[in-house]
């Protein structure tokens, strides 16, 4: 077995001390579409806090924000109450399958590109590059004895990562507060207990994660790796080494005598820079495994190798199973199945859950009304025989207004009702002002006279309308008599 | 003593694992050098570290009679303490409110409103639940609150009033006083004019009377031994604690027997004054909290 393997293999030990990477630098389509990757990524992630959102005078105007202390939820248009945590179930499902639907079509592109313990981890690989040298370099820096450069260069790059995790662990909060009020909070040392602890966990962790975890994360720590062995199959896109192709490995001399000999030869030259550029530091000609991320920087690095050997690019590439399997027994490789059970079914639910979601959005109400009947007493006997029974509405107003709110009743003939602290309109209708963007109790008592209190129990409606936007809201629940 | 099958040679390399091993070999299997990734055995280094630290900081260790108390003494007791004496400021904060404003202004304003209602649920369960029950639904011979039927007076003034000096509560100088005096007991009526005194009432009451009853008999006991507490209509007097006998509730039961027993023995029904138990914000929150039970007025 290869000594590159990152994960032991059946046949040897159990354990291994972590082997520290040194990935190389590399060039090439696909360390490019990571770098644009990572700057989105981490732009949208350091910069969201700041943009702003007009929603009146009476809210927030952060874009997305968290609120803990009035218990909201903003995201750009929407606004969440914390009985629609719902939707985050709906969210987590929408993810799992977008996920699984990516891994049907092309692997772990969650992994490769978009995953924050790739990103960072990226972006720390960076700074360690700049500052200690290509993989050469940092090989020979660690195995030489401390000297003042060392330590200079040491210092240097931990003082570098800690900044940038310093920096991710202050974005973090900014999600939870009005963003440029905590910014001065914290640089004037006003802010709470809280926004500091955070950032030190953040900070931490991101530190810890990235700079010296690393691919110990991917291959220990997260659970993905496991479930997607179990997801992938042989229509999937995946980084692979086309073995058809670059078997037998022989250098270039070593070749060009085995052709002349008539013998057969790869196109792998055993350059190892596939290893050399990895960051989780795996050999992928061992085929796709699960320290392998699909960063796709091999393939980057083994396109340059061919390059300059005149040979044809991609003997790393994104392949399937089925085809490279055709290929080696001598057959024409099948096309490319993007439309198969698994990712129409895939896309099929992301579409089905996307839709449910979309729709609830559009159509949930911003008046809300929920009624508590009293049990003790269940119902009251009054002077004239008549029964009352009480009741507590809680009127939600989700909308960003202060709205007048007349509540009236479905029941029979000769019910009264009054609502505690409420005034009456012209027609008896109480009305209760409920505020902005908030909800209210208040009590309801309603009266009916006999004969039409029958026992034990019969079905009112409750009705909670709002004046000013025509929006009801209606509620049946029982009304007790002996 | 050494295990006889046990041999220690010099640690030594694996070729087929391609791993060193630790120089103890059992019947011959030599064991393997596997160390746990280094990270994971620094994290275990870190948790002791940790829980050494703890020890420090926080009581650990059980000693004969106590106990380490830690470098800043902290106690959670200590700590909750702290917490009730936060609480018990804030409360104070809000009692203050309630100490200047009157009932009225109470019942206006609502946050007032809030804390009073909190407070006085808070207090009825401890102290009134006893006698009037869960939401004041009352019990035979305990007035429901949350009816329209006052014995005393059911606005914020009369409220106050009775829950501050009780009724028939000897020792307070203000209680509320009234006697619904024995009539049958002490020979001021006889079985059978008791009976149509009963059955008259009944009859204000739009209940049932007793087949045959000679209610102009009973009209003129009514008048010459109830009405003067009770009134000419029999819509009874607050003033003393009379009540209504012509609505539907009945403190002591509506049934024939019952209103026979009232005439017989007398009712005089005990609530204590709470002026020397609760402080008056507490009676205040109570007295808003019960009429806003529903049937204050
Ligand atoms: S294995 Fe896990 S941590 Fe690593 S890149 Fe994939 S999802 Fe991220
Ligand atoms: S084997 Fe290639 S694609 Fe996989 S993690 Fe290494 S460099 Fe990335």
């Amino acid at each position: 077995m290869s000594s590159n393997a990152a994960i032991p293999d059946e046949d040897g030990p159990l354990y291994v001390s972590a082997k520290k990477v040194y990935p190389q630098r590399v060039k090439g389509r696909f360390r490019r579409i990571k770098w644009a990757l990572l700057a989105f990524c981490l732009g949208i992630y350091y910069f969201l806090p700041f943009v702003r959102w007009d929603r009146g005078p009476a809210l927030p105007d952060q874009a997305v924000l968290v609120d803990f202390e009035r218990r909201r939820f903003y995201f750009f248009f929407i606004e969440l109450w914390p009985q629609e945590v719902y939707y985050l179930t709906g969210l987590l499902i929408l993810a799992a399958i977008v996920l699984f639907l990516m891994n049907a079509i092309a692997g772990r592109i969650w992994c490769g590109y978009l995953c924050p313990q790739t990103v960072w981890t990226d972006l720390f690989f960076a700074v360690e590059r700049l500052i200690e040298g290509d993989r050469r370099d940092r090989i020979k820096l660690d195995a030489e004895g401390w000297s003042a450069s060392k330590i200079g260069l040491k210092a240097a790059k931990h003082f570098v990562w800690l900044m940038i995790a310093w920096w991710t662990g202050g974005a973090w909060v900014l999600y939870f507060s009005d963003a440029p009020t905590l910014v001065k909070d914290l640089a004037t040392f006003q802010a709470p207990f809280s926004a500091y602890l955070w950032i030190g966990i953040l900070t931490a962790t991101t530190y810890v994660f990235a700079g010296h975890m690393r691919e110990q994360v991917c291959l220990y720590m997260c659970p993905w790796p496991r479930i997607q062995a179990a997801l992938t199959d042989s229509d999937a896109l995946n980084v692979t080494y086309k073995f058809d192709r670059g078997e037998p490995r022989a250098s270039v001399k070593q070749a060009a005598q085995l052709k002349a000999a008539g013998q057969p030869a790869g196109d792998c030259v055993e350059c190892k820079q596939c290893i050399a550029v990895c960051p989780t530091g795996i050999d992928i000609r061992e085929g796709t495994q699960l320290g392998c991320i699909q960063c796709g920087l091999c393939i980057d690095a083994c396109d340059d190798v061919m390059g300059k050997l005149g040979r044809p690019t991609g003997l790393i590439g994104y392949d399937t199973v089925k085809a490279v399997e055709a290929r080696a027994c001598g057959t024409s490789p099948p096309a490319l199945r993007l439309v198969r059970p698994r990712t129409v079914l895939y896309a099929a639910i992301i579409a089905f859950v996307g839709g449910a979601m979309l729709y609830q959005l559009a159509t949930r109400a911003f008046l809300n009304l929920a009624v508590v009947h009293e049990r003790t007493p269940l119902f009251t006997t009054l002077k004239d025989g008549s029964i009352r029974n009480a009741y507590t509405l809680r009127i939600a107003n989700k909308r960003s207004e202060e709205r007048p709110i007349a509540i009236t009743l479905d029941a029979p003939m000769g019910t009264t009702w009054e609502v505690a602290g409420a005034q009456q309109t012209a027609d008896w209708r109480p009305i209760v002002i409920v505020p902005p963007d908030s909800t209210l109790d208040v009590r309801l008592f309603v009266t009916m006279p006999q004969p039409q209190a029958r026992g034990p129990s019969q079905m009112i409606q409750i009705k909670a309308a709002d004046l000013s936007f025509g929006e009801n809201a209606t509620v049946k629940d029982n009304f007790f008599a002996p | 003593m050494t295990n006889p099958n046990h041999t220690a040679h010099e640690p030594d390399f694996d070729a087929v694992t391609g791993q060193s091993t630790t120089g103890h070999s059992w019947d011959g299997i030599r064991e393997l050098n596997t160390p746990l990734p280094r990270w994971w055995l620094w994290t275990f280094y870190i948790t002791i570290l940790w829980s050494i630290g703890y020890w420090l900081v926080y009581p650990a260790w059980p000693l004969i009679s106590s106990h380490t108390t830690g470098l800043f003494g902290y106690s959670s007791r200590a700590a909750v303490a702290l917490e009730v004496q936060a609480l018990e400021q804030r409360r104070d904060q809000q009692a203050a409110g309630l100490k200047t404003a009157s009932l009225e202004e109470i019942k206006a304003s609502p946050e007032l409103l809030r804390v009073a209602l909190a407070r006085g649920k808070a207090s009825f369960a401890e102290n009134c639940v006893g006698c009037h029950g869960q939401g004041g639904t009352g019990a035979p011979s305990y007035p429901n609150l949350t009816d329209d039927d006052w014995v005393w007076g059911g606005g914020l003034k009369d409220i106050q009033a009775t829950i501050q000096n009780g009724i028939r509560w000897t020792q307070n100088a203000d209680t509320r006083m009234g006697e619904m005096l024995a009539f049958g007991r002490q020979g001021m009526l006889k079985k059978d004019e008791i009976e149509q005194v009963v059955d008259f009432v009944r009859s204000l009451a739009k209940l049932e009377p007793a087949k045959g009853a000679n209610l102009a008999a009973g009209k003129a006991l009514y008048e010459t031994n109830c009405a003067s507490c009770h009134g000419e209509a029999g819509k009874g007097n607050r003033e003393v604690g009379a009540p209504d006998l012509t609505d539907a509730i009945w403190l002591y039961g509506s049934s024939r027997e019952a209103m026979i027993e009232s005439v017989h023995n007398g009712r005089a029904g005990i609530m204590p004054a709470w002026a020397s138990r609760l402080d008056p914000v507490t009676i205040k929150a109570l007295t808003v909290y019960v009429h806003s039970l529903g049937g204050g007025q």
